[in-house]
C-alpha cells in the first residue's frame, strides 16, 4: 500500500510541484495549504496531489474541447471533407474513457483511505507522547476548553504544547457546532449527547485562529477563539498560573455561561465537566432543562453586538 | 390585536423589509388594475387558471421559476454586498441568515426544480409522440401545489419571518427548543406543500413516459431528454418521500411536541441529518439530470450529428441515479463516523466521476466530425463543458473525505456546488428555454441580446465563484456574515462578478420581453432543423400536438421522417381526439391546502382544521366527477392543421 502511495506521489511531482510553485506563489496566505502540524501537512499532501491530479483531467477536456469547437465550427469557406452525420460512437474509445476514470479513482482511493485511517489516531511522528486531553465543548457561541488532568478550563482561547499531539473530545450543549483550525487540521462536529475525537498538532510556536465551522445562528461568525502554541515550559507556566490565580468555575457561574451570547476570553481553576458532561446521553438535555422555553428567546443576538458577557 | 399583527404576524423594524412590502402591495395593485382594466379576469381562469394542457402548465412552470430566480438573486446579491468588505453594515447576523436560507431554499425547490419540470412539461410529450400527460388533471394540481408552496415560503419574509436554520435546516438549531419562532414551520410546510405536487408529478412521467410513446418507439429509441426524464422521475418517486417523511416528522416535533429530532426527549438530531441526504443527495441529480438531456438534445442538433454513444448516455444516466442514493453520507464526513464508513462513502463518491466522465467525453465526441453552429442555445451548453468539468473534479476532491474535513462548510464548498449548479443546472435550462423557446411561444428569442446575456452570465459567473475556492482554503467558513480584513480582495472581486452575473440575467429577462415583440413569428414548426418529434408539429402546437402520430424507427424520429418525407399530418388517418376538459379545482384545492398550511405554521387550528376538511371534500368532488372529457371533431383538427401548416386560408 505504502509502495504504491509513494509511486503516484513521484509520479505526479514534476506537475505537484508547479501547482504547488503557482499556489503558493500567487497567494501565499492560503491558510490551508500553509500547514502548522502533521495533520494539516497530510491533508495539504492529499489535497495537491488531487489537485494535480484533476489538472491534468481539466486540461485534457479543455484541449478537447477547444479542439472541437474550433475544428468543426461551421466557417464561411466550409467544405463536406470532414462532416460525418452519421458516425455515432467508438466503442474503443468509449472503453477507454470509462477505464481511465476508474484508474483516477483508484488511484485517489488509496492514498484517501490510508490517511483516512491514519487520521484516526495521534500522528505518527509523536507517538512516544501520551496526547493531551482537551474537552471542546460548545453552546451558543461559546467554546468551553477543558483540561480534565490540568484541572482547568479556559473560554474562548486555547495554549497548547508544541510538538505534543492534542486529543480533543468534542461535543456541544446546544446546536452542532464543529472544531476548526485551519493551520493545524481539518474539522470535526460537536454535538449533543455524542463525543467525537480529533487530533490536532503544532509543529511550531505561534499563534493560529481557530472557529466553529458549522452555521449555528446569530452569533456564527463571533464563535472564534484563538490557539496559541507555545513551548512546553511556557505551557506548563501557563496551566500552572491559572491553577494557582483563576476562579473556579462554579456550577452557578457555568450555568450562566449556558445563556446564549457572547463571551470574553476567561479562565478558570476547575472544569465544567464536574457538574456535566455534554459528551454523554446524559448530558444532552442538560441546556434545555435549564432554561427550557426561554432559551429561545436570548437567540437573536442583533448583529453580533455582545452577549451578557460582554461586560464582565 | 392591533399588537399581535404589528408585533408578531408582521415583519417590522427593517427598512428593506418595509420596502419589500410596499412593493409587494404595490405590485399586487397594478396587477389587479391591469387585469381588469384590460377585462383579462376571464381570459386567464379559462386559459390558464383552469388549465390540464401540459404545454401550458410547462410554460406557468417556467415563468415562476424565473420569478423565484429573481427573488433568489437579489437575496444572492444582498448577501454578496455584505461580504464585499470587512465590517459592512447593509445586513446585520439575523437578517443574513434569513437571506442565505431562502437563498438556498429558493433557487433548489422553487427555482431548479420547477425550471426543470417546465421544460419536462413542454418537451417529454411532444418528444414521444403523446397528446397529452397520462394524468392531466393531477399534472394541473402538482403546478398548483408547488405554486402555492412557493407563495406560502415567500410571504415568510413579510408574514411572521424567515426561517433561519439554512436550508438544510439541521436539527437541534431547527427544533422547538432553540427555534421556538414560527418561522421554521414555513419551511416546514412550504416544502411539504410543494412536495407533494413534485412527488404527483414524478408519477405522472413516469406513467406517461412508459405508457403513451407513439407506436414503434422502443425505451432505447426515446430522445435522451425524454430519457433524463424518466430516470428524473424515478429518482423523484424514490427520494422525495424520504424529504415528506422527514419534514412531518419535523412538523410533528415543532407544532405537536414529539420528540423525534429534539434534544431532550430521547429524539436523535442526526436522523433528521440522515434522512434530510438520503433525500438532498438524490436531488441534486433530480435538478442535473435533466440539464444533461438538455445538453445533449442541443449539442446534438447545433453540431448536426447523432449523439455519440446513445446507449452509453442512457447507461451512464441510470449508473448516476443508482450512485446518487449511496453518497449521502459525504454531506458530513465530520460528523465522527468511522474510517470505514468514510472510506467506503468516498468512494462510492468519487464513483460518480465516471459515468459524468463518460458523458462528458460522449459530448465531445457528439462534436467530433460535427458542423458546428453557435446558436444561443449552442453557446449555453457548449459553455456547460469547461466549467461543469471545474465543478467535477472539485466534486471529487470533496469526496476524499480526508481532505474533505478542510474543505467542509467552507467557501471551496460553496464555490464547487455553484459550479455544479449554474454550470449545469441553470445553463441547461437556459439552453432548453431558448431552445424550445420557438416551439412554445412561436418566435425565437433574439440571438444578438441572447449572446450579451450569455457573456454577461459566463464571466460573471467566474468571476464570481472562482476565487470562492481559493477563500475557502484561507479558511473562509460558509454562512458567516462578515469577513475577516486578510478575506477582503478576493471577496470584493466575487461581489463584483455577482453583479455582473446579475446583469446577465437581467438581459436575459430583457430577451423575452423584446423578443415577444420584434422577433419574427416562427411558422415552419421546425426551428433549429431538428431532430425529435417535437419538431415534427406545427408552430403554434395545437392543443391535441399531433393530428396523426408517426411510427418512430430511431431514436431520432423527426430526422427520419425529412429524409422519407413523412409528415405528422395524414388526412387519410384522421380521427377524432380524445382531450380531457379544463378544470378549476386543481387551483382551488391547492388553494384550500394553502390556507390549511398557514394555519399550522401560525398553530391557528380553527383555520388548518377546517382546511384540510376542505382538501377531503375536494377529493370527494373530484371522485364523483364523470367528466371524461371530450373529442375534437375530425373537421376542426382539418381546419387547425391546414390553417398552420399554410396550405388553405
Amino acid at each position: 500500500m505504502k509502495n504504491l502511495v509513494s509511486w503516484f506521489k513521484r509520479l505526479f511531482m514534476v506537475p505537484g510541484l508547479f501547482a504547488l510553485l503557482l499556489v503558493a506563489s500567487g497567494c501565499s496566505g492560503i491558510t490551508v495549504l500553509d500547514p502548522k502540524g502533521p495533520v494539516a501537512r497530510t491533508q495539504q499532501e492529499l489535497i495537491i496531489f488531487s489537485i494535480t491530479l484533476m489538472s491534468v483531467i481539466v486540461i485534457v477536456v479543455f484541449v478537447l474541447f477547444f479542439y472541437m469547437i474550433i475544428r468543426f465550427r461551421e466557417r464561411p469557406n466550409w467544405t463536406d471533407k470532414d462532416y460525418d452525420p452519421h458516425q455515432h460512437g467508438n466503442t474503443t474509445l468509449e472503453i477507454i474513457w470509462t477505464v481511465i476514470p476508474f484508474i483516477i479513482v483508484a488511484a485517489l482511493s488509496v492514498p484517501t483511505v490510508t490517511s483516512l485511517y491514519a487520521l484516526e489516531s495521534p500522528p505518527e511522528e509523536t507517538n512516544d507522547q501520551e496526547p493531551l486531553v482537551i474537552h471542546a465543548d460548545t453552546s451558543n457561541w461559546k467554546w468551553y476548553f477543558s483540561y480534565p488532568e490540568q484541572d482547568i478550563e479556559t473560554v474562548n482561547y486555547l495554549h497548547i504544547p508544541e510538538n505534543r499531539p492534542i486529543e480533543f473530545k468534542l461535543a456541544s450543549a446546544d446546536s452542532m457546532t464543529a472544531l476548526w483550525i485551519p493551520a493545524l487540521g481539518g474539522q470535526k462536529y460537536n454535538m449533543a449527547g455524542m463525543q467525537n475525537t480529533l487530533y490536532l498538532q503544532a509543529d511550531e510556536e505561534g499563534e493560529f485562529a481557530g472557529r466553529n465551522a458549522n452555521y449555528n445562528g446569530s452569533g456564527f461568525a463571533e464563535h472564534t477563539f484563538t490557539v496559541t502554541s507555545e513551548s512546553e515550559e511556557e505551557f506548563n507556566q501557563w496551566v500552572s498560573d491559572v491553577q494557582n490565580n483563576a476562579p473556579e468555575m462554579t456550577k452557578d457561574r457555568f450555568d450562566q455561561y449556558l445563556e446564549p451570547g457572547l463571551a470574553q476570553e476567561a479562565e478558570y481553576s476547575s472544569t465544567h465537566l464536574e457538574y456535566v458532561d455534554f459528551g454523554m446521553n446524559s448530558g444532552r438535555s442538560y441546556i434545555t432543562d435549564l432554561y427550557g422555553g426561554n432559551l429561545g428567546e436570548q437567540l437573536h443576538l442583533e448583529g453580533g453586538e455582545g452577549g451578557p458577557w460582554e461586560e464582565e | 390585536m392591533w399588537d399581535f399583527i404589528w408585533n408578531d404576524f408582521l415583519v417590522t423594524g427593517e427598512p428593506i423589509i418595509y420596502g419589500a412590502m410596499a412593493s409587494i402591495v404595490l405590485a399586487t395593485v397594478g396587477i389587479v388594475f391591469v387585469l381588469t382594466y384590460f377585462k383579462l379576469w376571464k381570459w386567464l381562469w379559462d386559459e390558464y387558471l383552469t388549465t390540464v394542457d401540459h404545454k401550458k402548465i410547462g410554460i406557468m412552470y417556467i415563468i415562476a421559476a424565473l420569478a423565484m430566480l429573481f427573488r433568489g438573486g437579489v437575496d444572492a446579491l444582498m448577501m454578496r454586498t455584505q461580504l464585499a468588505l470587512p465590517n459592512m453594515n447593509f445586513l446585520n447576523s439575523v437578517h443574513y441568515n434569513e437571506i442565505f436560507t431562502t437563498h438556498g431554499t429558493v433557487m433548489i425547490l422553487f427555482m431548479a426544480m420547477p425550471f426543470i419540470i417546465g421544460l419536462m412539461n413542454v418537451a417529454v410529450p411532444l418528444q414521444i409522440g403523446a397528446r397529452d400527460v397520462a394524468f392531466p388533471f393531477l399534472n394541473a394540481f402538482s403546478f398548483w401545489t408547488f405554486f402555492f408552496g412557493a407563495m406560502l415560503f415567500n410571504i415568510s419574509f413579510v408574514i411572521g419571518g424567515s426561517p433561519s436554520a439554512g436550508w438544510t435546516s439541521y436539527v437541534p438549531m431547527a427544533g422547538p427548543e432553540l427555534s421556538p419562532e414560527i418561522n421554521q414551520n414555513y419551511y416546514l410546510l412550504a416544502l411539504q406543500l410543494s412536495g407533494i405536487g413534485t412527488l404527483a408529478t414524478g408519477i405522472n412521467f413516469l406513467v406517461t413516459i412508459l405508457r403513451m410513446r407513439a407506436p414503434g418507439m422502443t425505451l432505447m429509441k426515446m430522445p435522451i431528454f425524454t430519457w433524463s426524464a424518466l430516470i428524473t422521475s424515478i429518482i423523484i418517486i424514490f427520494a422525495f418521500p424520504i424529504l415528506t417523511i422527514a419534514l412531518a416528522l419535523m412538523t410533528l416535533d415543532r407544532i405537536f411536541g414529539t420528540h423525534f429530532f429534539t434534544l431532550a426527549g430521547e429524539g436523535m438530531p442526526m436522523m433528521w441529518a440522515n434522512l434530510f441526504w438520503l433525500w438532498g443527495h438524490p436531488e441534486v441529480y433530480i435538478v442535473i439530470l435533466p440539464a444533461f438531456g438538455v445538453f445533449s438534445e442541443v449539442i446534438s442538433t447545433f453540431a448536426r450529428k447523432q449523439l455519440f454513444g446513445y446507449k452509453a448516455m442512457v447507461y451512464a444516466m441510470c449508473v448516476i441515479a443508482g450512485l446518487s442514493f449511496v453518497v449521502w453520507v459525504h454531506h458530513f464526513f465530520t460528523m465522527g463516523a468511522g474510517a470505514g464508513v468514510n472510506s467506503l462513502f468516498s468512494i462510492t463518491t468519487m464513483l460518480i466521476a465516471v459515468p459524468t466522465g463518460i458523458k462528458i467525453f460522449n459530448w465531445l465526441g457528439t462534436m467530433y466530425k460535427g458542423r458546428i453552429r453557435f446558436n444561443v442555445p449552442m453557446l449555453w451548453a457548449l459553455a456547460f463543458i469547461p466549467n461543469f468539468t471545474i465543478g467535477g473534479v472539485t466534486g471529487v476532491m470533496l469526496g476524499m473525505a480526508s481532505a474533505d474535513y478542510q474543505y467542509h462548510n467552507t467557501y471551496f464548498l460553496i464555490a464547487h456546488f455553484h459550479y455544479v449548479l449554474i454550470a449545469g443546472t441553470l445553463f441547461g435550462m437556459f439552453a432548453g428555454l431558448t431552445y424550445w423557446y420557438p416551439k412554445m411561444f412561436g418566435h425565437k428569442m433574439n440571438e444578438k441580446i441572447g449572446k450579451i446575456s450569455f457573456w454577461f452570465t459566463v464571466i460573471g459567473f467566474n468571476i464570481t465563484f472562482l476565487p470562492q475556492f481559493f477563500l475557502g482554503l484561507m479558511g473562509m467558513p460558509r454562512r458567516t456574515y462578515t469577513i475577516e480584513p486578510e478575506w477582503m480582495p478576493l471577496n470584493l472581486l466575487s461581489t463584483a462578478g455577482a453583479f455582473i452575473l446579475a446583469t446577465g440575467f437581467v438581459i436575459f429577462t430583457f430577451n423575452i420581453y423584446y423578443s415577444a415583440r420584434y422577433e419574427p413569428r416562427e411558422k415552419t414548426g421546425d426551428a433549429w432543423d431538428g431532430r425529435s418529434l417535437e419538431w415534427a408539429t406545427t408552430t403554434p402546437v395545437p392543443h391535441y400536438n399531433f393530428a396523426t402520430i408517426p411510427y418512430v424507427n430511431s431514436h431520432e424520429a423527426y430526422w427520419d421522417m425529412k429524409e422519407t418525407g413523412a409528415t405528422t399530418y395524414d388526412e387519410s388517418k384522421l380521427e377524432p381526439i380524445h382531450m380531457p376538459s379544463y378544470k378549476g379545482l386543481p387551483i382551488i384545492m391547492s388553494a384550500i391546502m394553502f390556507m390549511a398550511s398557514f394555519g399550522l405554521v401560525w398553530h391557528w387550528f380553527w383555520l388548518a382544521i377546517p382546511g384540510l376538511l376542505g382538501v377531503i371534500i375536494c377529493m370527494v368532488i373530484r371522485s364523483f366527477d364523470f367528466d371524461e372529457g371530450y373529442h375534437v371533431p375530425i373537421d376542426e383538427i382539418k381546419r387547425t392543421e391546414e390553417q398552420a401548416r399554410g396550405r388553405k386560408e
